[in-house]
């Protein structure tokens, strides 16, 4: 089509809405914002007649690729530190891709824009396929990477396990609460427009230097759709900042959707590509050299900042104490370690660090080794049952963190643990902007403004409160984490399956006892919980070189 | 991202790790799950579960099956996720329902390009043979006018019902399928409204701007405008789909597109509308299989059936009169055109037929005015 005829076509289509007067779509999603003294923005316009055709061509080379992949015996030379990780990432992702779907209705509902419904519908379509052609993947991975345990029990372990939850805020948060909160500032603003590229590209590069290939193809083509998405949300964003009153409520959800952002996907992305990878080449970025260029450079300083120039308020603190708690405070390191000291109620393998990767973190991050490798050590020698119990239950000193109730990863940069009784309950908080989404943005009131749409925190958040006083066997088949001679467990401390007698069962975990550390939080009296917290802030965790 | 305008440039890295043998393909050890090779949290319909089944069950958690910790996140007003309240029919086991269609990525797209193609080629044709050149005035303004106005109600219906309904289902299965059907609808808005721009550009008589009119104001359309927003602003997912594709598609739909479009067109040497017309068709009866299986489902569940049959039957006596109304308003219509091969009774006749026999299959009686 010429660009004369395209930008007529564009006009036809936006003659299909009209203004209804006999009834108006039902409001059934809320928001506290207005667009009333909004002029409309336009996104970028996509015909349904081109797009249908153009994603199909896409999708044919994704098909192709997969063929090839298989004809080319792909998965002989894929490396199983970095396909064990995928069992849990593709087990998230398709969740949040699928929710992004839903999410449209919200932001259709809000915002009065027949040019923005459409870039929101096609989204919707694009969402679908995003989320299927992901579960398609790991269906071809689990027939054919060597070990399917995992893969096997996967939306049902993303249901139940630990780690799904953290990873469920990235989904649950697009579709729930004030609409614009959710569907824009969350999912569009933040989501997409800064953290699908660590998702979508810096993910993808990595799994090509540990032999996949085909994760790259499914996700560059996945990525391919996110500028229209993101355009959809820029577009909304603009006409929410015409109306002065939106301001606050802006600023309340850049904070909460940034914070958030970074605490979930940081923590896991950065875990798949620091602890996923065998390629420890000097000139490969670090995670954190990859967020410095994509998130903080073309995100913070070229999308965010320039927002300055209509008023608003950006969170600078948070965006450099993000990069501070990544370069810094070892974030992404401190997850690893903590997903490493939970496998037994994993649903991969981990594989232990070895000289290659202690060497690879000091030179990415000065001071790796001091905090982490003795721990790494103490990993490498307690992998195999028989002698010893699995790390978690062995004394390295290594103590278990608690839970932030607000983004569900435990508190790992201890000095910054927040305590507060907030609905008549002790919670534990990993900072001090995810006590503030809690007891201060998440409610009906905020500022002296009623926020009567802004949605609420709610479920068992503490996972460990499921299983507290549990014998660790019986939540392992409790979970369905057990392979089918019903007795090995899915998760093991290392990648060795060629012999049974490295491989952990249900019986190796009989009678050691779980505790969840928010119920202890609970019963401990004032004093005692003002001890522990002090200590807890003050216990740098490291194990000690002699363990 | 940057700003949406700007592309991004990833450079490729300088060097790249050698392939390596690794052996991490399937079957190259024996152990403990070696061969457990197929999702195992759901029983699939038939021996083996198909792709869509795979890429579609269980993607959305439901707290009565895994999600141990609950929905993390709520309304104000109300729990997050996917409340069963958000309907007035139940289900003893919504994750019952598996779409006939068995849509999913690939499907969605071939069969959406395959149409399109299909249309392209058609009008691209219709030009080049100049196939417009002997339409008679008053068969090129009832296209106007009418075909015009019809794409305002699968607009309006794609965007507003089935976007929306798609959001508030209790599982994936059924999201998925109103998604696919809203798809369906806003494609079919967007080929007659291409062909409304295609049409002023071959026919100098052609009036491209009419259809607005004859949407909003003309007399015979406002029963069916009327019918299309009060369809917008339902706010139970399952009436919606239900009171659109049960009662508003046979009645006034099918109607309008096969009860009377196909079938006067040819005869007024028009042989290009129905091709259009008849795509929209048969994206119809493709939703109306999964519309078939799903309240078919509820109608029959052992539980709640007959609870849910009520409910339906209460929808349906709501929604026939508003329908048959919209029908009976457009009657005008079917004088227009200098041709006329059927009758409004004919063409209503045929329609109420197939509704008839439709809501019988769920166990409902038509209303009585029928
Ligand atoms: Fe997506
Ligand atoms: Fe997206
Ligand atoms: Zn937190």
């Amino acid at each position: 089509m010429s660009r004369q005829s395209l930008s007529k076509a564009h006009a036809k289509i936006t003659e299909l809405s009209w203004e209804p007067t006999f009834a108006t779509p039902a409001k059934k999603f809320g928001t506290d914002y207005t667009f009333d003294k909004s002029p409309k923005k336009d996104p970028l316009k996509q015909i349904l007649r081109s797009y249908f055709p153009m994603e199909e061509e896409k999708d044919n080379r994704v098909f192709g690729a997969m063929d090839g992949a298989i004809r080319g015996n792909m998965f002989r030379q894929v490396q199983e530190r970095w396909m064990e990780w995928q069992k849990l990432f593709l087990s998230i992702i398709p969740f949040p891709e699928i929710s992004a779907a839903r999410a449209m209705p919200l932001a259709i509902d809000a915002v009065p824009n027949p040019q923005i419904h459409n870039g929101l519908a096609v989204q919707m379509i694009d969402e679908v396929r995003h989320s299927t052609i992901q579960m398609n993947l790991k269906r071809l991975y689990m027939n054919h990477y060597i070990d399917p345990a995992g893969f096997d029990i996967s939306e049902k372990a993303f249901a139940n396990s630990y780690c799904g939850t953290i990873g469920r805020q990235f989904g649950e948060g697009f579709i729930t609460g004030d609409a614009i909160t959710a569907a824009n500032v969350y999912l569009t603003v933040v989501a997409e427009t800064a953290f699908t590229n660590t998702l979508f590209v810096a993910m993808p590069s990595e799994a090509a230097a540990n032999g996949d290939y085909l994760l790259p193809t499914v996700f560059h083509s996945v990525q391919s759709d996110e500028s229209r998405h993101i355009s959809n949300g820029y577009s909304i964003l603009l006409m929410a900042l015409a109306d002065e009153d939106n301001r606050q409520l802006l600023e309340r959800d850049l904070r909460y959707a940034w914070w958030n952002n970074h605490c979930v996907v940081d923590a896991a992305i950065g875990t798949f590509i620091e602890y996923g990878t065998k390629d420890r080449r000097k000139e490969r970025d670090s995670y954190a050299e990859m967020w410095r260029r994509w998130i903080y450079d073309d995100y913070y300083r070229s999308y965010l900042m320039p927002l300055e120039k209509y008023g608003l308020v950006i969170p600078h603190d948070l965006v450099e104490k993000a990069w501070d708690r990544i370069y810094n405070q070892h974030y992404v390191h401190r997850v690893a370690q903590f997903f490493a000291t939970g496998w037994p109620v994993n649903y991969w393998r981990i594989d232990p660090m070895t000289d290659v990767d202690f060497e690879w973190f000091e030179d990415k991050y000065p001071g790796w080794y001091d905090q982490f490798g003795a721990w790494w050590e103490a990993y490498n020698r307690l992998a195999y049952p028989g002698r010893n119990k699995p790390i978690a239950f062995e004394s390295v000193g290594y103590e278990y963190p608690c839970r932030c109730w607000t983004c569900m990863v435990p508190c790992l940069i201890r000095e910054d643990l927040v305590v507060d009784k907030v609905d008549g309950e002790w919670r534990s908080y990993c900072s001090e902007t995810c006590h503030w989404t809690d007891a201060v943005a998440f409610r009906p009131r905020y500022e002296g403004r009623d926020t009567p749409s802004m949605g609420r925190l709610t479920g068992k958040r503490e996972w460990e409160t499921l299983y507290d006083g549990w014998d660790l066997a019986d939540i392992v088949s409790d979970l369905g984490y057990v392979r089918d001679d019903g007795k090995t467990v899915v998760g093991q401390p290392h990648l060795h399956l060629d012999d049974p007698k490295k491989l952990w069962t249900t019986d190796d975990f009989r009678g050691i006892e779980f505790r969840s550390p928010k119920v202890l939080l609970n019963q401990m009296s004032d004093s005692e919980r003002e001890a522990w917290a002090a200590a807890y802030r003050a216990n740098p965790n490291r194990t000690p070189a002699t363990v | 991202m940057s700003t949406p305008s700007k592309e991004r440039k990833h450079q490729a890295p300088a060097s790249f790790p050698k392939p390596e043998f690794t052996g991490a393909e399937a079957g190259m050890l024996e152990f403990p799950s070696s061969n457990s090779r197929s999702y195992n949290y759901f029983t699939p319909q038939k021996m083996r579960a198909t792709v869509y089944e795979d890429v579609t069950t269980d993607v959305q958690p439901d707290p009565e099956r895994y999600l141990t910790q609950g929905w993390i996140y709520g309304f104000a007003r109300g729990p997050g996720g996917y409340p069963h309240e958000w309907t007035a029919v139940k289900s003893g086991n919504w994750h019952a329902f598996l779409d006939p269609n068995e849509e999913w990525e690939q499907t969605i797209y071939r069969n959406n390009s395959n149409v399109v193609r299909q249309i392209e080629l058609n009008l691209q044709n219709a030009k080049d043979a100049g196939a417009y050149a002997h339409w008679s005035r008053s068969w090129t303004k009832f296209v106007a006018e009418n075909v015009g106005a019809w794409m305002h109600a699968e607009h309006g219906l794609g965007m507003h019902v089935f976007v929306s309904a798609q959001r508030s289902a209790p599982t994936n299965m059924i999201n998925n399928a109103i998604a696919v059907n809203s798809a369906h609808r806003l494609r079919f808005a967007q080929d007659l409204a291409l062909y409304n721009l295609d049409l002023s550009d071959s026919l100098e008589v052609f009036d491209g701007k009419v259809h607005r009119d004859a949407w909003n104001n003309n007399p015979s359309w406002q029963g069916v405008r009327e019918n299309v927003e009060r369809l917008t602003a339902v706010e139970d997912w399952a009436e919606a789909v239900f009171a659109t594709n049960v009662v508003f598609e046979p009645l006034v739909g099918v109607l309008f597109r096969s009860d009377l479009m196909m079938q006067i067109a040819a005869r007024n040497g028009d042989y290009i509308t129905p091709t259009l017309i008849g795509a929209g068709e048969n994206d119809y009866n493709r939703d109306l299989r999964y519309t078939r299986a799903l309240f078919s489902l509820l109608g029959h569940d052992e539980r709640h059936g007959a609870a849910n049959r009520s409910t339906m039957q209460g929808w349906l006596d709501k929604w026939t009169p508003v329908s048959a109304h919209a029908a009976h308003e457009l009657q005008p219509i079917w004088s227009q055109p200098s041709e006329r091969t059927v009758t409004f009774a004919d063409s209503w006749a045929a329609a109420t037929d197939d509704f008839k026999t439709l809501v019988a299959e769920f166990g409902l009686t038509p209303a009585k005015e029928l």
